[in-house]
């Protein structure tokens, strides 16, 4: 099972702002291997869209800078790697699908003009083979009258569909490995059904490695099999699945599946995390989540734990955990 | 005193879309399309659906932020559809509404004091410091302190800020609160502490809820009964236990199991629906629902379903259950 893809080590990306410097990443590390999904959640602002831009080196520069660690791709250090070496790589070995697909489709061509740019990329077709490629391609991910909205233009499109193209251009380039940055968070269930579907077949038939950014568990049950949980730019507990959804180490982990309403059940009362996450950039001391953790001690507040084994393929940043 | 706080009765509303040379009216979207439903007094009852489906467009129709195209909408025995403008403002005392964010649109400029006190002044209720003191109270009531009264909406976070959309809501002491998607953009840590917070303002100060998002498992919560709404319409409307135990509308099981569970064991059936939502401009005759539904007969193509009760309140539209 150990054929890394990606191996992000003790990575570092912080803002250099007028309010001083952020910390945004902070000492991360995350291996996806060969025909893995890995997870990465966690709540809002910490710091999972800076970990993935700062795989395809698009953190904005200024403010954004990778101040230390190491990110290899297939054993090649990107950190280093230059620009015209990353514009090979995005979107041919690595492809990337975000939250809202308007960002990464270009709204002057038409789908067809797209998908057929990138299957040419990869193989010697025709303009016309890689048209009916692309139609080709538009059916496999569900797409209605592909025939006709091989002609159209990406405003022209619903959200899902919209979704669906980016999930075609992917599927068309072979990528060695997928990035998606809450790619269904903007649309409705029944439609992040069909594009959930979609990347697992991705998975399955290819053997495409995803990093898959959520802050949804039920998502993260249904597709991944490894989970990293992050909190103020930090890594605090990883492991498989089921062991993190089940028997998570971490009181924060804890926190947040407790936090959540139950279909299958009525619960009286929900769980509630006290307070808010920190304010990026505070200054703090020992663990950043021990202001909310109900079962801090003195050493919780004055020394930051590190990320140790607590069983299995599971690791947890907590003083408790050992 | 009768059980029902609020009953909507046969609610439509139609935009026009204009177009042409001439920009004439060329069609309409059937945004709500003929939905009736009832709101116990201290009960919650949740709308759900997706994306475009209407529900804020019902929830704004019943305050009147949006004039209804047809239908008759009583609050506490007044039939306020009849309401000059200047009685509807009266009313809406007891009738508010709480908004997914609620300072987008707010006076960036106002401090929360101002904000909070700006219901209390239109409605010419107190003097200047009686006003400032329930200001006071309500920040206690919903978890901040008289130290925020004087900050700004941008130095507040997201579940702070839904707090204070809350206790604005609650400051004239209303009898029904409106709650449209009042969760959706926090996350869950937060998200429970609203919901919570929710809840002990109900029991305390005996509210009834419209509560309106698009996460079911949040609606299931919350509510005494769901009511699940597509392309304009109510297809069912049960107890949240009956729907999540024993839904009828092919709708409604396909939208339950869709959603996905924190549970890697979980392994119910999908039903994965092909296709996206038709447009409300140009809905499928018949049930609306015909294009997707698993079920679909002739029948369904050509005729709509009536909305009834197949046993003990439980509602749906659907031929399925015809009786
Ligand atoms: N352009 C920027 N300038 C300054 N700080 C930034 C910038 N972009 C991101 N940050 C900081 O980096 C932190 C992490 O942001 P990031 O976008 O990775 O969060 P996230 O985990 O993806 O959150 P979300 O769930 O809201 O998408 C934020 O708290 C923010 O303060
Ligand atoms: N002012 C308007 N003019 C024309 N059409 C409108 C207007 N407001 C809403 N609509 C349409 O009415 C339908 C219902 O919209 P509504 O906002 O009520 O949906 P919703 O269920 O609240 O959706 P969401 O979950 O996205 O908030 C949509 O198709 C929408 O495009
Ligand atoms: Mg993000
Ligand atoms: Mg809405």
């Amino acid at each position: 099972m150990s054929d890394p893809v990606l191996q992000i080590e003790n990575l570092q990306t912080h803002f250099f702002t007028d309010r001083g410097q952020i910390p945004a990443v902070d000492g991360v590390t995350i291996t996806v291997n060969k025909g893995e999904v890995v997870g990465i959640v966690g709540e809002s602002g910490c710091g999972k869209s800076v970990t993935s831009l700062s795989v395809m080196k698009l953190v904005p520069n200024p403010p954004g800078k990778i101040v230390g660690g190491t990110i290899k791709f297939k054993g090649e250090d990107l950190v280093t790697a230059n620009e015209k070496r990353m514009r090979d790589i995005r979107g041919n070995e690595i492809a990337m699908i975000f939250q809202e697909p308007m960002t990464s489709l270009n709204p002057v061509f038409t789908i067809g003009n797209q998908i057929g740019e990138a299957i040419r990329l990869h193989t010697k077709a025709s303009k016309k083979q890689s048209r009916d490629r692309a139609i080709d391609m538009l059916k496999k991910v569900g797409i209605p009258r592909a025939e006709a909205i091989v002609d159209e233009y990406p405003h022209q499109l619903s959200g899902g569909m919209r979704q669906r193209v980016m999930i075609a251009m992917a599927m068309a380039c072979n990528p060695e490995l997928l990035i998606a940055d809450e790619p269904t968070t903007a649309l409705d269930v029944t439609i992040q059904a069909q594009i959930l579907d979609l990347m697992r077949q991705l998975n399955r038939e290819a053997q495409t490695a995803i990093l898959l950014i959520t802050h949804d568990l039920g998502v993260v049950a249904e597709m991944c099999h490894r989970v990293v949980v992050m909190y103020a730019g930090n890594v605090i507990e990883e492991g498989d699945v089921r062991t993190i959804l089940k028997k998570p180490k971490h009181p924060y982990t804890k926190g947040l599946l407790n936090s959540l309403p139950k279909l299958e059940e009525s619960q009286e009362r929900l769980y509630s995390i006290p307070g808010n996450v920190p304010i990026p950039g505070s200054l703090t001391v020992g663990c950043r989540f021990a202001p909310r953790c109900d079962q801090a001690t003195d050493l919780c507040r004055s020394e930051m734990p590190q990320l140790k084994a607590v069983g299995d393929n599971h690791f947890s940043r907590c003083w408790l955990s050992e | 005193m009768t059980e029902e706080l609020l009953v909507v009765k046969n609610l439509k509303k139609y935009y026009p879309i204009t177009g042409g040379v001439l920009g004439g009216e060329v069609g309409v979207v059937k945004a709500v399309d003929d939905v009736s439903f009832a709101v116990k007094r201290g009960e919650t009852l949740g709308l759900v659906g997706e994306s475009g489906c209407g529900k804020s467009t019902t929830g704004r129709s019943l305050l009147r932020l949006i004039e209804p195209t047809a239908g008759e909408i009583t609050f506490d025995g007044v039939n306020v559809t009849a309401l000059s403008t200047d009685e509807m403002r009266k009313m809406r005392r007891d009738m508010q509404i709480v908004f997914q964010d609620p300072f987008a649109s707010l006076n960036p400029r106002h401090n929360i004091e101002k904000i909070l006190e700006e219901p209390l002044v239109v409605h010419k209720i107190g003097t200047s410091s009686e006003r400032k003191k329930r200001v006071q109270e309500m920040l206690e009531v919903v978890g901040l302190s008289s130290y925020h009264a004087r900050r700004y909406p941008h130095q507040f976070s997201g579940g702070q800020r839904q707090r204070i959309g809350i206790a604005r809501a609650l400051m004239l002491n209303p009898k029904l609160i409106v709650a449209d998607e009042p969760v959706s953009a926090l996350d869950v840590s937060i998200q429970s502490q609203v919901l919570n917070l929710m809840q002990d303002l109900q029991k305390e100060m005996g509210l009834t809820y419209l509560f309106i998002a698009h996460d079911l498992s949040v609606v299931r919560h919350i509510s005494d009964r769901v009511g699940v709404m597509y392309l304009g319409r109510i297809v069912e409307l049960t107890t949240s236990g009956q729907l999540y135990s024993n839904p009828l509308h092919p709708y409604t099981k396909a939208l339950l199991s869709a959603v996905p569970t924190p549970d890697p064991d979980d392994v119910r059936e999908r039903v994965i629906l092909q296709g996206d939502v038709p447009s409300p401009a140009n809905p499928p005759s018949g049930c609306t629902f015909h294009t997707r539904c698993p079920h679909v007969t002739e029948e369904c193509r050509s005729t709509r379903p009536a909305f009834q009760d197949v046993g003990d309140g439980h509602f749906v539209a659907c031929h399925l259950y015809k009786q």
